[in-house]
């Protein structure tokens, strides 16, 4: 099973916890899909206290939070929410999101390799949300990252790997860092096919949070990525051009 | 003093930033401190003193993607 900075995952679907229709659906998908790695985020905490009750119910399901730095658009935003994330959520894990475009959600690479430097130079373990940019890639590692997270497509638009050969590329060119699609899923097909392409794990949110049965989309989405894994594992077929009979020609009767 | 808290105005009589939390009732809750931009570790919120003007972040936790 791949390391994640030392932490091995039985499930390799990594769950958002946003946008479920209820804490009880968000529950119950995380517990049906049998994750042990949910994201979370920091906000403005209120007089309603809702981020205590919120904080309440993940920490009865018993997982890793990976704290996200959603919404920054710079470095010292996103370093100064990580610190805060570490504070309050007890770990040096950081999703590091550096958001440089407000339509696809596309990471500000430039920003985010900076801030990642900072923050492993400070005892963070950065998983950073990156583009498959394999250039930007050998920077995040230079800087400290263990981990990358490439976008399948942006954020919530539910439509897959928009980029296989670039995903497909990145895998190849580090076969040994642990990578993580993230974001833009929207099928099991789309999980699915990220752990065929040879990815470590899938992170994603919306596809599961937004679906008509949140709980029965979390078990579909853990089964897919569980069959990609092993799929993957298992040595496939190279695709090719003219057909080859499976049933033996030998033997056939000549009626 | 006049305060932006959480991006509203706020006037308060807490000279700290450990005190401002008492004085909102929040104390007890966990939340994450920053001071006109900088982060401000819990055990340090005593010394952090406000001044009039001053913008405080307090942060809890959300769910998130």
């Amino acid at each position: 099973m791949t390391s994640f900075y030392g932490f091995e995952p039985a499930s390799r679907l990594f769950l958002g916890t946003s946008q479920y229709p209820s804490p009880k659906v968000l529950e119950d998908a995380v517990r049906a899909a049998g994750v042990d790695v949910v994201t979370v985020s920091l906000r403005r905490e209120g007089a309603d206290g809702a981020g205590q009750a919120f904080f309440d119910l993940i920490k009865a399901l018993d997982v890793r939070v990976l704290p996200n730095t959603a919404g920054c658009h710079g470095v010292k935003e996103a370093v100064t929410t990580a610190h805060m994330a570490r504070e309050v959520f007890g770990t040096p894990w950081i999703k590091l999101e550096v958001i440089g475009e407000n339509d696809t959600l596309c990471p500000d690479v430039i920003a985010l390799v900076e801030a990642a430097r900072i923050l492993s130079e400070d005892g963070f373990e950065v998983f950073p949300y990156c583009t498959e940019d394999l250039v930007i890639a050998d920077k995040l590692l230079a800087a400290g990252c263990e981990v990358l997270m490439p976008w399948g497509a942006p954020i919530g638009t539910a439509r897959g790997l928009n980029n296989e050969y670039g995903l497909r590329s990145l895998r190849g060119h580090f076969p040994d860092v642990p990578l993580v699609v993230d974001a833009g899923i929207g099928l099991p097909s789309h999980a699915a096919r990220a752990m065929e392409l040879g990815y470590d794990a899938v992170l994603l949110n919306s596809a599961v949070a937004g679906a008509g049965d949140p709980v029965g989309m979390a078990k579909a989405m853990a089964l897919a990525v569980e069959a990609g894994a092993l799929g993957r594992q298992a040595d496939p077929l190279d695709p090719r051009d003219m057909a080859v009979p499976s049933t033996p020609v030998f033997g056939k009767a000549m009626l | 003093m006049k305060l932006i808290v959480n991006g509203q105005a706020r006037e308060a009589q807490a000279s700290d930033l450990a005190a401002l939390l008492a004085e909102m009732d929040y104390a007890d809750r966990l939340v994450a401190t920053a001071l006109n931009g900088e982060f401000v570790p819990k055990d340090e919120r005593k010394s952090a003193a406000l001044a009039d003007g001053d913008r405080i972040e307090i942060l809890a936790p959300m769910k998130g993607g």
